[in-house]
C-alpha cells in the first residue's frame, strides 16, 4: 500500500512503530499532489515548506514518545479556515492577497495534536455553490471522472480524499457543501451538529447553518476528527458547551435495534435509478444487521430549498458586508469612496456571490422583510419540528445525500435552479441544527460514487457514527479507490 | 398662531467598562490609532463577537435607575450600512426586544413641578471607529480609519417625545446624565463624547394633538448646545410654516459654531438599515434573580439621597441638590457630616470654601487635598472657639496648599483666638490713644466710627483677637 492511501489508522500505527517517519509520509503526499493535481485542481494553495516544517516537529514528538492519532498526519483544509500567515482566500478573487493575522480554533486544535498541514483546498467561492464550478481559482475535477464535478461547496476537501492528496481534510457545510462532495467523490463526510465545533475563524457565509466537520477514507477516521474537533470555544457563543465523548469507543456497539427512519419525502419519483438501487441495497444491509425500519414524514420537506435560500442569503448578505476594500482585500482603484466601494465588490466577486447577496439584501429589505425573512424563519422552526417530532419515534434515518450522482462539469452552472436542486436532501438538516453524515454506498452504472446519508438527533453523532461504522464493516465501498 | 413644540431625545451613553462590548480589547481614550484592536473589532473575517456581560450589569442598572423593565429574552440585532469606520458593515445593536424598555424620569419644571418624561427604550451596542483628515503622515490626501473606539460599549437611551421646551429637554438631559455617572457606569465626558445626544424636533400649533413632522438633529454635544439647537430647530420650523412651508422629516447638522442646524440628508436620502437578529449571538436570557441581584447593588440613587438629606439632615431644597450634583460630592459632605455632626455648617463650607478651591485649582471633588475628617476637625476648631470664622480661613487656604491637619497650623503659626478681655483691653487703649480725633468724633454721636476701631484693633492682633470680645470692650470703652 502506498502512504497515501492510508487512512489515519493505518499511518498512525505506522508512525507509532517507526516504520515511516512524519516527513517521509508528507513528502510522499506533497509528491502525490503535484503528479494528480493537474487532473483534479483540489488546491487553491500548497504549502509544501509548511508542511515538512510540521513533519519535522511531529516526528520530534513522536521521537519523545508523543504520538497521538493525529500527530504528523498529512492533512489539508479547504481555504475557508483562516491559517495564520497562510493566504486565506475563501475561494474568491476579493481575498487573493488575505494573509490572516490568526488561525481558526479548528485548525489550531487539529494542528495543537500534531497534524500538519499540506494545504488550502479549492471550494465555491464563499462556500456558495455544489459543484466548485464557482471558485475564482479553477473548477476542481471528481478524481472518478475528469469530466464532472466534484460537488461543493467544499469540492476540494472531498477531491483531496478521494484523489488521495490527503490522508483527511476539513469541509464546512452549509447546506450540504461537505455531505455532497463526499457522496459524489466516495469519502465520508460528516456535518456535527450545530454548535458542536467551533465556527471562530472560519469564514462565515451563513452563520445561523455553518459548521465545520471532516472528510475522510473511512468512519473511524471521521470519529477522531470530530474528537479533536468537538467541544466549546469561549471565542464563538454559538458553540455549545456539552460533553465530548470519545466517538471511537462507541463505534463497534453495532444497529441491532436501532431503529432507522425513512422520511417519505426523502424518497421520490425523481430519484435516480442507481441512487435509488443504492439505497433499496443500503437498507438490506441494516435489516441483516439487526436494524429495524420505522417509516417516518417531514412533512414541510418541501419548503427547505426556499427556506434555506431566504435565510442563508439574508445571512451572507450582512456578513459580507466587510469585504469593502478599507482595510484587507482587493481595492480598486476609485477616485472617490463610493466608487471605491462599488469597484472593489464588482470586481473582487464571482456571479453566484452576487446573486445571493442581491437576494439576501431584498428578503432584509423594509417592506420585504416580514414575508421573505421573518417567514423563512417560522418555516425554519417547522422544519426544526419535523425532525424533533420524527426522532420521538427512531433513532436515525436513513437517505439518499443527492437526487444524482455527480453531474458533469458546465451541465447546471447557467441554471442556478437546477443546482440548488442538487442539496434538495441535505439542507433540512442544516435548518434542523441537527447533524448528518454521508458514507460510501455504492456506484452509478458509470462508475461514480454514490453516498447514504445518515441523520442523526442533535449532538447525538455517536449513534451516527456507529451506524455507520457498521454499514462500512458490511460492505466494501468505501474501499474502492479513483483511478487516478 | 401659537406653536407647542415636541421634543424626544436620543441619547449615547458610553459605558465605563475595562474592555470593549464584544472583544477583550481595552477602551482608553487616546491611544496609537489602532493598538487597541483585535480580529473582532476589526472586522476580520471568520471572527466572532463574545458579550461582555459588564455591559449587561451596566445596562441593568441603567435601566433599573430609571424605572425600565428588564426584557427577560432580549435580542442583538444587526444595523446593516457601508462606512470606513465600520468595520464589518453592520453594527451590531439591539433592536426588537432591547434590554429595557418602559422606563421613566421624573423631573423638575418651572415652579418645582414634577414631570413625567417616558423613558421608551434602552439598547446596548458597539461604537464604530473614527475617520481621521488630514493627519496622515504618509503621501496623498487621504482619509485614515482608526478603530480604537470600533467595539466601545454603548447604551442608547431613547425618551418618548414627551419633553415641550428646550429647557425642559436640557433638565432632563442633566437628570440622565446624573445618573448615568452617579451608577458609575459613564464617565459623563461630553467633549470627549461619552455621553452624546441627538434630538427630535417638531412643533404643532397649540392645542393640537397632532404631532408634526421631525426633524433629528444631529451632533449636540453640551447642555449649552442641547438648548441653542433645540431653540434654533424650533424657531426655523415655525418660520418655514408661517412662511407658507411644509417641515419635512430629515436629519439635520448642529453646527455649534454658528448655533444652527442644517440638513444632512432627508428622508429619501436615509438608509434602510435592514435589521436582523445577528445569529452569531444567542439570545440574551436576564433571569429575575440576576434582576434582583443588581437591584441589591444599587446605589442610593441622587433623588433619593436629596430627600434623605432634606427629610434627616435638616437641609434646605437648594443646598440638597447642590451637595447631590455628584455621587462623589454627596459621600464627601455625609462623611464630613459624620465626623462633625452640624450638616448645615458642614454643607456651608463644601458651598463656599471648598467649590471656590476646587474651581480655582481646577480639581475635582474626588481628588480634594483636604479629607472630609480634617474639614470636620476645622469646624471643630471654630466650634470650641480656639479660632474665628476668619482665620478659619487662612487655616482652610494653608490645609488646601500642605495637607496638614488644622490644629497644626493653628499651632505652628499661633493663630489662637485672643479672648483674653486683659491683652485685648490694653490694644483698645493704645488705639483710643493713638487716635483721640476718631474717639471724640464717636463720643459726638459719630457712630459709624465704630467700625474703624474694630479693624484698628483686628488688625493690631493680627488677627487673632474674638471678635465678639472686641465688640463688647470696645462698645464699654468708647461710651465712656
Amino acid at each position: 500500500m502506498s502512504i497515501f492511501d492510508m487512512t489515519i489508522h493505518e499511518l498512525h500505527t505506522a508512525l507509532k512503530e517507526k516504520q515511516i517517519s512524519s516527513v517521509e509520509a508528507t513528502a510522499a503526499l506533497l509528491e502525490r499532489i503535484e503528479a494528480v493535481e493537474p487532473h483534479v485542481g483540489s488546491f487553491i494553495t500548497v504549502t509544501p515548506e509548511q508542511a515538512l516544517a510540521d513533519a519535522k516537529t511531529a516526528d520530534h514528538l513522536i521521537a519523545q514518545g508523543q504520538c497521538d492519532l493525529l500527530t504528523g498526519i498529512p492533512l489539508a483544509v479547504k481555504d475557508i479556515f483562516l491559517t495564520e500567515g497562510i493566504r486565506t482566500t475563501c475561494g474568491s478573487r476579493i481575498l487573493h492577497n488575505f494573509i490572516p493575522p490568526y488561525s481558526a480554533t479548528s485548525w489550531e486544535k487539529l494542528r495543537d495534536r500534531g497534524a500538519v498541514l499540506l494545504g488550502k483546498l479549492n471550494q465555491d467561492e464563499f462556500a456558495m455553490g455544489s459543484s466548485n464550478e464557482s471558485s475564482a481559482y479553477g473548477i476542481t475535477r471528481n478524481p472518478w471522472d475528469t469530466t464532472c464535478i466534484p460537488g461543493g461547496s467544499s469540492g476540494g476537501s472531498a477531491a483531496a480524499v478521494a484523489a488521495r492528496q490527503a490522508i483527511a481534510t476539513l469541509g464546512t457545510d452549509t447546506g450540504g457543501s461537505i455531505r455532497q462532495p463526499a457522496s459524489h467523490c466516495g469519502c465520508v463526510g460528516l456535518k456535527p451538529t450545530y454548535g458542536r465545533v467551533s465556527r471562530y475563524g472560519v469564514i462565515a457565509y451563513a452563520s445561523s447553518l455553518d459548521q465545520v466537520g471532516p472528510l475522510t477514507r473511512d468512519v473511524a477516521d471521521c470519529a477522531v476528527m470530530l474528537g479533536a474537533l468537538a467541544g466549546h470555544d469561549p471565542k464563538d457563543s454559538t458553540s455549545v458547551d456539552t460533553p465530548v465523548p470519545d466517538y471511537s469507543a462507541s463505534l463497534r456497539q453495532g444497529v441491532k435495534g436501532l431503529r432507522i427512519g425513512l422520511p417519505k419525502e426523502y424518497f421520490i419519483d425523481g430519484l435516480d435509478p442507481d441512487v435509488q438501487k443504492a439505497m433499496t441495497a443500503a437498507i438490506d444491509t441494516y435489516r441483516r444487521l439487526g436494524a429495524e425500519f420505522v417509516d417516518i414524514s417531514l412533512p414541510h420537506t418541501d419548503y427547505a430549498v426556499a427556506t434555506y435560500y431566504l435565510i442563508a442569503t439574508a445571512e451572507a448578505s450582512s456578513n459580507l458586508a466587510r469585504y469593502d476594500g478599507v482595510r484587507f482585500g482587493h481595492r480598486a482603484e476609485a477616485d472617490g469612496l463610493l466608487e471605491m466601494y462599488t469597484k472593489s465588490r464588482s470586481e473582487g466577486f464571482g456571479s453566484e456571490v452576487k446573486r445571493r447577496i442581491m437576494l439576501g439584501t431584498y428578503a432584509l429589505s423594509s417592506g420585504y422583510y416580514d414575508a421573505y425573512y421573518v417567514k423563512a424563519q417560522k418555516v425554519r422552526t417547522l422544519i426544526m419540528n419535523d425532525f424533533s417530532a420524527a426522532f420521538a419515534h427512531v433513532d436515525v434515518m436513513l437517505t439518499p445525500v443527492a437526487p444524482t450522482p455527480a453531474f458533469k462539469i458546465g451541465e447546471k452552472i447557467n441554471d442556478p435552479l437546477q443546482m440548488y436542486l442538487s442539496d434538495i436532501f441535505t439542507i433540512p438538516v442544516n435548518l434542523a441544527g441537527t447533524c448528518a453524515m454521508s458514507i460510501p454506498a455504492g456506484f452509478s452504472a458509470s462508475g461514480l460514487p454514490i453516498g447514504l446519508q445518515l441523520i442523526g438527533r442533535p449532538f447525538d453523532e455517536a449513534t451516527v457514527l456507529r451506524a455507520g461504522f457498521a454499514f462500512e464493516q458490511a460492505t466494501e465501498w468505501h474501499t474502492r479507490k479513483a483511478a487516478i | 398662531m401659537k406653536y407647542q413644540p415636541v421634543i424626544g431625545l436620543e441619547v449615547h451613553v458610553q459605558l465605563l467598562t475595562e474592555s470593549k462590548i464584544f472583544c477583550g480589547c481595552s477602551t482608553t481614550f487616546g491611544a496609537e490609532p489602532n493598538s487597541q484592536t483585535c480580529p473582532v473589532c476589526l472586522g476580520l473575517p471568520g471572527a466572532l463577537p463574545v458579550l461582555n456581560k459588564k455591559v449587561v450589569e451596566f445596562a441593568i442598572k441603567a435601566g433599573l435607575s430609571t424605572n425600565c423593565s428588564i426584557t427577560p429574552r432580549s435580542i442583538f440585532a444587526r444595523k446593516n450600512y457601508f462606512y470606513p469606520d465600520l468595520p464589518k458593515g453592520y453594527q451590531i445593536s439591539q433592536f426588537e426586544d432591547p434590554i429595557c424598555q418602559h422606563g421613566w424620569l421624573d423631573i423638575a419644571v418651572d415652579g418645582g413641578e414634577l414631570k413625567r418624561i417616558g423613558i421608551t427604550r434602552i439598547h446596548m451596542e458597539e461604537d464604530a471607529g473614527k475617520l481621521v483628515h488630514g493627519e496622515l503622515s504618509g503621501p496623498g490626501d487621504g482619509s485614515g480609519v482608526d478603530l480604537n473606539r470600533a467595539c466601545t460599549p454603548l447604551l442608547e437611551v431613547v425618551s418618548e417625545p414627551d419633553l415641550r421646551s428646550s429647557d425642559e429637554a436640557v433638565t432632563y438631559l442633566k437628570q440622565l446624565h446624573q445618573i448615568v455617572t452617579w451608577l458609575g457606569i459613564c464617565d459623563g465626558n461630553m467633549e470627549e463624547g461619552s455621553f452624546r445626544c441627538d434630538a427630535n424636533v417638531s412643533v404643532m400649533p397649540v392645542g393640537s394633538n397632532i404631532l408634526g413632522t421631525r426633524a433629528e438633529i444631529k451632533n449636540v454635544n453640551s447642555f449649552k448646545f442641547v438648548k441653542q439647537a433645540i431653540e434654533y430647530e424650533i424657531q426655523r420650523q415655525i418660520d418655514h410654516i408661517e412662511d407658507g412651508g411644509t417641515v419635512v422629516q430629515e436629519t439635520r447638522l448642529f453646527d455649534p459654531n454658528s448655533g444652527t442646524t442644517r440638513s444632512m440628508r432627508s428622508k429619501e436620502e436615509a438608509h434602510d438599515y435592514r435589521y436582523f437578529p445577528d445569529p452569531d449571538l444567542v439570545p440574551l436570557v436576564i433571569s429575575r434573580e440576576w434582576v434582583e441581584r443588581s437591584r441589591l447593588e444599587l446605589p442610593e440613587l441622587p433623588e433619593q439621597r436629596r430627600q434623605r438629606f432634606m427629610d434627616k439632615l435638616g437641609l434646605p431644597l437648594y443646598d440638597a441638590e447642590v451637595l447631590t450634583a455628584s455621587r462623589a460630592l454627596a459621600d464627601y459632605f455625609e462623611a464630613g457630616v459624620a465626623a462633625h455632626g452640624n450638616a448645615k455648617a458642614v454643607g456651608n463650607w463644601i458651598m463656599g470654601e471648598i467649590t471656590r478651591a476646587l474651581n480655582d485649582s481646577g480639581t475635582v471633588i474626588e481628588a480634594c487635598p483636604i479629607s472630609p475628617g480634617l474639614l470636620a476637625e476645622l469646624l471643630t476648631l471654630i466650634d470650641n472657639g480656639t479660632i474665628s470664622g476668619k482665620i478659619a480661613k487662612t487655616v482652610f487656604d494653608e490645609m488646601w496648599r500642605s495637607g496638614k491637619a488644622p490644629q497644626a497650623i493653628v499651632d505652628e503659626q499661633g493663630l489662637v483666638q485672643v479672648s483674653d478681655s486683659g491683652a485685648i483691653e490694653s490694644l483698645i487703649d493704645e488705639i483710643m490713644a493713638a487716635n483721640a480725633g476718631q474717639v471724640d468724633e464717636y463720643r459726638g454721636g459719630k457712630e459709624k466710627v465704630f467700625g474703624f476701631f474694630v479693624g484698628q484693633v483686628m488688625k493690631a492682633s493680627k488677627g487673632k483677637a474674638n471678635p465678639s470680645v472686641v465688640n463688647e470692650l470696645l462698645l464699654h470703652k468708647l461710651k465712656g
